[in-house]
């Protein structure tokens, strides 16, 4: 039976490498004594995939695994003795059966990513007019950045792969409880942006590019970057339409 | 959510965050306001080399089984963040509360190796804690230190408040019914040292004083405090079945360097290496029940979810129900894809079969402990490995489809000649010979490839070698140059690979391991000219070292290179190990002649640990 896992990660445990987050759940596994089908071989080791590392520092309430269990399981009952096992920060928040086959693994199926971007407490001076400064950066015909691949550099227009992109405006409670742990400004944005193999946006590149537009200074680690879901574009002839993974269901 | 020490954008730039967090699977948390005492547990060296320890795991759980006992983790900051904590003047703190150091009770350390010296004042200083134990207020934690190195803790001496010789499991319940008196009746500091002074085991060198002579060597260690005992005796576990131990381990979220379930299956070692320390200290060897120990491994992988599973012990081979254990292990590992992992084990058919079976064989190299190249040189410092041992072993490994083959040595023994030297050479030989001799053509899976490699001898505290000279830098050096040499003559030169260790290390443990309590300035003077992380070779900076002695007017040479006369007083010898001075003398009498004495379950040598009344000593 292959299940997918939608976990949070927040507080401290943002500063965990994504390797070493592979690394807590096959252990948190095994504590919770749930039998991980293991690979052929040698070495044989969990067969667990990920949709979409996030970067240490980084918080999120939707990230995504994929992982085969030996024998059928209730999906409420792995995810209680799932969470039995976490540390304050990480919460398995649900579980589902999917369909077995390659196309509906969930690194293959990112399509976009739903960040809520904010500001680090008193670090970034918006200008007045950064709502009229926004909407035209939107409506620019092509947002043309440097971008780093890993074999070099080169012009991308960023702006098709921007999917959405609005202000939100943070309340109390959302200001002194980010789950970055750290304090924010009351502005913040929101933004899907296109994610997975093909063409991946980060939101940093997002913002740094809206602040040269827009002349305001970003200073180093202003950002506190939290992604709210992963989705799959099940949209057909063209036409997008994004579905959170954790709603993939396999149709029984 | 748990408020950090250290702020957000301070563990964004830091290397490694994970190492300052704590937040770990299995740490323990408890409410400040509700206990009594606050043990911070001390590894001076950097998180993930900490994290590996077993001492540190098996204190930790023993003290927070007790209620009113809270017992954190502090490892030293690595370099880049000891900078901003010096800049920003944060106080170093413990993982679990995140708190200074400096409001703890009791702030423990354990001292494995000599090139931690100087990370012990990096804690002591990061905590804001005055580094001399005398300078300490009622308002300073207890500085206590224990593990191997303290076996001679002279030249660590003036830094700690006391030491704890021995096993920890053993006396700390002592320490801590004193500790909470002291908090109940207001007992100063000092009344607080000198009645843990009559704790056994416990030794608190401001109660002592050492004289010298004109020569430089001891002239008296004596007490200073009226009824501090003269001799403070060593501390062992006897009742080792049932001795505590962690059932649920702390599991690191970052890869530790040792990342896994460590089962320790015994205590002790009855081989009686004359160069080794562990092997006379922790006498009697002390085997833990196989029940014990099948339910210990079954509850700890539960409780860690570790893929992996090591035997900790001296001499593994020696666990006398080995084949039932490894059995039990398979039948519980093999299925859920863990390994086993087996170090110190003699490699013969028996383990080469286990390890076949339980080991990913693509990644693994055997390793043998030759430590020296010639079987004179081997019956010098007793080591119980013959040449037919060492040969068969290999030939069983290549047989069984293994091609890579390691060697330890070590160079600078007791009475070694230039044929022992290149015997190291004339060794690896036989074993590639080995290999073409016996495994036919279409039978050799890629190429054969034997490493070896020398580290340099220093002679330890408590061993037969305490009297030895250890070898100057050039002398080890144009050993390791006449092994090189050596290599390359040999017939198949070409898949022998050999390197050697820093020599000038070997120099400065040699100091620690000897050293006397004059030998403190020396650390501290480095220290403060900048010199810590010195286990870590990129950090090691022999410049600071030479102009620390040079600026301390002390000889590194007196302390290693002399050879001692067996009557010279020697600055641990206020220690009582368990094991007698005849006994270590007719050792290194024994030697000389390159004459081999059996291990204890041959024959009883009489070493004095029969007096422990428990372990081999008893087994018929």
């Amino acid at each position: 039976m292959r299940i997918r896992v939608k976990f949070t990660k927040t507080g401290c445990l943002k500063y965990i490498g994504h390797l070493d987050v592979m690394r807590y759940f096959q252990k948190a596994f095994r504590r919770a004594e749930i039998p991980v089908s293991l690979s052929e071989g040698f070495s044989p080791h969990m067969l667990m995939s990920f949709a979409a590392p996030l970067g240490v520092g980084k918080t999120s309430s939707g990230e995504y695994f994929d992982v085969d269990l030996k024998q059928d399981m209730d999906t409420e009952e792995v995810r209680e003795r799932l969470q039995a096992q976490m540390a304050e920060g990480i919460s398995v928040v649900g579980v589902i059966v999917i369909p077995e086959d390659k196309a509906n693994k969930c690194m293959t199926l990112v399509a976009a990513a739903d960040y809520t971007v904010a500001l680090r407490k008193g670090k970034v001076q918006l200008p007045e007019n950064w709502k009229e400064k926004l909407q035209a950066f939107l409506d620019q015909p092509s947002v043309v950045v440097m971008r780093k691949t890993k074999k070099s550099e080169q012009e991308t227009d960023i702006l098709p792969w921007i999917y959405k992109m609005r202000p939100v405006m943070l309340d109390e409670k959302a200001m002194s409880e980010h789950p970055s742990g750290a304090e924010a400004d009351p502005v913040a944005f929101r933004m899907v942006l296109s994610s997975g193999s093909v063409s991946n946006l980060k939101p940093d590149l997002v913002l740094e590019t809206f602040a040269a537009y827009a002349g305001f200074e970003l200073p180093e680690f202003s950002l506190l970057i939290h992604r709210n879901d992963i989705m799959a574009d099940i949209g057909k002839n063209g036409k997008r339409k994004l579905v959170p993974l954790g709603e993939l269901r396999k149709q029984s | 959510m748990r408020k950090l020490a250290l702020d957000d954008e301070i563990l964004m730039k830091a290397e490694k965050p994970e190492r300052y967090i704590g937040c770990e699977v299995n740490s323990v948390m408890k409410n400040k306001e509700d206990v009594a005492i606050r043990f911070a547990m001390c590894f001076p060296d950097v998180y993930e080399i900490g994290m590996s320890h077993l001492g540190i795991q098996i204190l930790y759980d023993m003290f927070n089984k007790q209620e009113d006992i809270w017992c954190e983790r502090v490892y030293s900051p690595w370099v880049d963040m000891d900078r901003v904590m010096r800049e920003k003047k944060i106080p170093l703190f413990a993982l679990e509360s995140q708190d200074p150091i400096k409001e703890f009770d009791f702030l423990g350390i354990t001292i494995q190796y000599e090139m931690c010296y100087t990370n012990i004042l990096q804690i002591l200083d990061l905590s804001g804690i005055p580094m001399h134990a005398v300078d300490r207020t009622e308002e300073d934690p207890i500085v206590i230190g224990g593990g191997p190195c303290t076996y001679n803790p002279e030249p660590i001496a003036e830094f700690f408040d006391m030491f704890y010789i021995g096993e920890g499991e053993i006396a700390y319940g002592a320490l801590m019914d004193l500790y909470r008196e002291k908090k109940a009746s207001g007992m100063s500091r000092h009344d607080f040292l000198k009645m843990a002074a009559l704790i056994p085991g416990i030794y608190v060198p401001q109660f002592y004083e050492a004289s010298y002579k004109e020569d430089g060597t001891m002239e008296a260690f004596r007490v200073i405090e009226e009824g501090v005992p003269e001799k403070v005796e060593k501390q062992i576990v006897m009742d080792f079945n049932n001795v505590t131990y962690p059932d649920a381990p702390v599991v690191p979220y970052v890869q530790a360097t040792q990342d896994r379930v460590v089962l320790e299956i015994q205590r002790g070692c009855i081989r009686g290496c004359r160069f080794c320390q562990a092997g006379m200290v922790y006498r009697p060897l002390r085997e833990k029940n196989i029940d014990r120990l099948k339910k210990q491994a079954e509850i700890m992988l539960k409780n860690t979810g570790y893929d992996e599973i090591s035997l900790s012990s001296l001499s593994s081979s020696d666990y006398s129900q080995l084949n039932e254990l490894l059995t039990f292990l398979i039948g519980i590992c093999k299925e859920r894809g863990i390994n086993i992992s087996l170090p110190s084990l003699r490699i013969d058919a028996f383990s080469l079969d286990v390890m076949s079976k339980v080991q990913d064989i693509k990644k693994s190299s055997l390793t043998f402990a030759a430590e020296a190249g010639t079987q004179r040189m081997r019956n010098v410092i007793n080591k119980g490995l013959t040449d037919e041992d060492i040969l068969n072993g290999a030939l069983e490994a290549f047989k069984g489809g293994w091609n890579k083959v390691k060697f330890y040595f070590m160079l600078g023994l007791p009475g070694e000649t230039e044929e022992d030297i290149k015997g190291i050479a004339h060794l690896c030989q036989k074993v590639a010979e080995c290999f073409f001799d016996n495994i036919p053509k279409e039978k050799r899976t890629g190429k054969v490839a034997i490493t070896a490699s020398s580290s340099f001898f220093v002679p330890k505290p408590f061993t037969p070698f305490q009297w030895a000279s250890q070898n100057k830098p050039e002398e080890f050096l144009q050993k390791a140059h006449t092994v090189k040499d050596e290599v390359r003559l040999q017939t198949n030169q070409k898949c022998i690979r050999y390197t050697y260790h820093d020599a000038y290390i070997a120099v400065l443990e040699g100091v620690f391991a000897r050293g006397d309590r004059r030998v403190g300035k020396v650390i501290e003077e480095a220290y403060k000219s900048g010199a810590f992380f010195d286990a870590w070779g990129e950090h090691y900076d022999e410049n600071k070292w030479t102009a620390a002695f040079e600026n301390c007017g002390i000889d590194p040479y007196f302390y290693t290179a002399r050879e001692r006369e067996t009557t010279e007083l020697l600055p641990w010898d206020f220690l009582d190990c368990g094991v007698n001075r005849s006994f270590l003398e007719r050792e290194w009498e024994t030697a000389k002649k390159a004459a081999v004495t059996p291990n204890c379950r041959m024959r009883c040598s009489g070493c004095g640990a029969r007096s422990f009344g428990g372990g081999v000593c008893y087994e018929n």
